[in-house]
């Protein structure tokens, strides 16, 4: 139930006595709490599949389900910096990871239905993912997500260095402009929702231009103490 | 480094004696409930942005008298599609581009009174009632692949007669190359013609010879009762060899004509949907190869046949013809 700010390293002098935290304080509920709320959808359609719910072609609702969640989970983790940035909030830096991780499991999912529905083929998924462009890019979308969810620990972050780290995990832009692509490019006519997620994709993108790291109103608050 | 302000070293001392026990309890209460509620919030929203569950069977229409028979040369004995499925799951972009808005949107269309003008290149063009147009012919059974352009199929029973004796009855001209199709056009009821999803009205075409064969149908039953608005009530285009786009709902209009006409999906997307359309595992979707297909009611794939398994009796249509250029 406690949350403390990151102790100071081995050596250093604590002047003070341990802060008891104030009940205030304490978010130790948030990341559990947004891990089983983005894990709801999947347990929804688990049951939903059970018990027939899905339609005529629950295959294919499965499939656009999972597609659209990995994508809407993705452009939420995507939020966290700039709603960071321009609120000085620090939730936001606490849920990233679980968003991010969240919408790599729905992309798995998304893939492991697909691949049911190719009847696990290699010839057919190969051809699909090299001849078809939309197929290409939500298979890359897909593939660029690995390495983001293998280096997710803070021991990676260690080992990587804090600057590498950052800049592999900025593989996330292009992979979430693939899904978007992949989304866009999957709907045959009607392309509100598609086109919802692209525009917001790019406000987003865009955010992170109008506040950059080094400007956020939470730093300055910080530099003006 | 955004700043915790909390952090701030508080000037207390820390001989102050513990909390009381009842301000902890009411922070794990106050923690499990604002636990519970942000996962129910964040599942919640995930699943209002994303969860369509599928339609339930619609409403039971009325039974069309019929001739029972044997299965005739044209038909299939595979299993018929359920009837709640084959009604639940369509196409039928005037009433809304998901799959179960045409049930949900049946009622827009109106099927009384409607009329059927056939016109253009013909000896007799005639403007018909749908109710006297169906006395003009004993209703057939057919049951009848449908195979859509999605990589989806469904066995349809339908009932109707062959668009040819309709056509004869008209007399078509010597001019007469192509038989143009066109759907109810009713922006005001429709929902989805109130988009500019596609060009409306819904236009497709065919070539003489292809709505004179044996079997190309006009259906305006389906499973012995009478056609629902989303399988296109009062009357519509069955052609089994064709992808499904091209079997038009809700026709209002039959006009010969001396030129291939422009069809709806070919002039929303050239390259992905042709004027033939026969169904073909040769000759991929851009987006997906058609090799295979899902059976409605199955879970695996299977493989798609030749147009639509009818190769033996519509081959011959297109001989000569390089099938990848007229996909």
């Amino acid at each position: 139930m406690t949350s403390s700010p990151a102790s100071p390293g081995p050596g250093t002098p604590d002047p003070l006595p341990p802060r008891r935290p104030t009940p205030r304080a304490s978010l130790d509920w948030l990341v559990p709490a947004v891990t089983v709320g983005g894990l709801l959808p999947a347990a929804v359609l688990i049951l939903d599949a059970l018990g027939g719910a899905l339609g005529a072609n629950p295959v294919q609702r499965a499939l656009h389900q999972t597609g659209q969640l990995a994508l809407i989970v993705l452009l939420l983790s995507l939020v966290c910096t700039p709603l960071r940035r321009l609120t000085g909030w620090t939730w936001p830096a606490r849920v990233r990871k679980a968003l991010g991780l969240l919408a790599f499991f729905y992309a798995l999912l998304h893939f492991a239905i697909y691949l049911f529905d190719h009847d696990f083929a290699p010839g057919l998924v190969l051809a699909d993912v090299l001849e078809r462009p939309f197929i290409t890019a939500g298979f890359t979308a897909l593939l660029l997500l690995v390495p983001l969810a293998l280096t997710s620990t803070p021991q990676s972050v260690r080992r990587l260095g804090f600057a590498r780290w950052t800049r592999l995990h900025q593989l996330v832009y292009a992979s979430a402009c693939l899904g978007a692509l992949h989304y866009w490019w999957g709907v045959k006519k009607d392309h509100t929702s598609p086109l919802l997620a692209a525009l917001a994709l790019a406000a987003l993108l865009a955010a992170r231009w109008l506040w950059p790291a080094g400007r956020s109103r939470a730093g300055r608050r910080a530099t003006s103490r | 480094m955004p700043t915790d302000p909390d952090a701030v070293p508080h000037e207390k001392p820390s001989r102050e004696p513990r909390p009381p026990v009842p301000p902890s309890r009411r922070e794990f209460l106050r923690s499990a409930a604002l636990f519970t509620g942000t996962a129910l919030a964040l599942g919640g929203g995930l699943e209002l942005l994303t969860r369509r569950p599928g339609a339930v069977s619609s409403e039971e229409a009325p039974e069309l008298a019929r001739p029972a028979r044997p299965l005739g040369p044209y038909d299939t004995s595979e299993p018929v599609t359920p009837y709640g499925q084959a009604t639940t799951y369509n196409n039928f972009y005037e009433l809304g581009v998901s799959k179960d808005d045409p049930a949900r949107n049946a009622s827009a269309l109106q099927v009384r009174p409607w009329t059927v003008e056939i016109d253009g290149e013909v000896e007799k063009p005639v403007t018909v009632d749908i109710d006297k147009l169906q006395s003009w012919f004993p209703l057939e059974d057919r049951i009848y692949r449908m195979r859509c352009v999605e990589g989806w199929s469904m066995v349809m029973p339908w009932l109707g007669f062959p668009l040819a004796a309709l056509l004869r009855r008209v007399q078509p001209t010597g001019e007469a190359r192509y038989v143009k199709f066109t759907a109810i056009n009713d922006p005001q009821h429709l929902p989805g013609q109130q988009e500019p999803i596609l060009d409306w009205p819904y236009v497709e075409g065919l070539r003489l010879d292809e709505a004179m064969h044996p079997l190309t149908f006009m259906a305006m039953g389906l499973d012995g009762k009478v056609l629902l608005p989303q399988s296109g009530a009062p009357l519509r285009l069955a052609v089994p060899w064709k992808y499904g786009f091209k079997s038009i709902k809700s026709v209002v209009r039959i006009t010969l004509t001396a030129s291939q006409p422009q069809t709806t999906w070919s002039l929303a997307a050239p390259d992905e949907y042709g004027f033939y359309a026969n169904v073909n595992p040769a000759v991929p979707h851009p987006r997906w190869s058609q090799a295979t297909e899902r059976r409605i009611g199955e879970l695996r794939r299977r493989d798609t046949l030749p147009f639509n398994g009818y190769a033996e009796q519509v081959a011959g249509l297109y001989k000569g013809m390089d099938l990848r250029r007229f996909y």
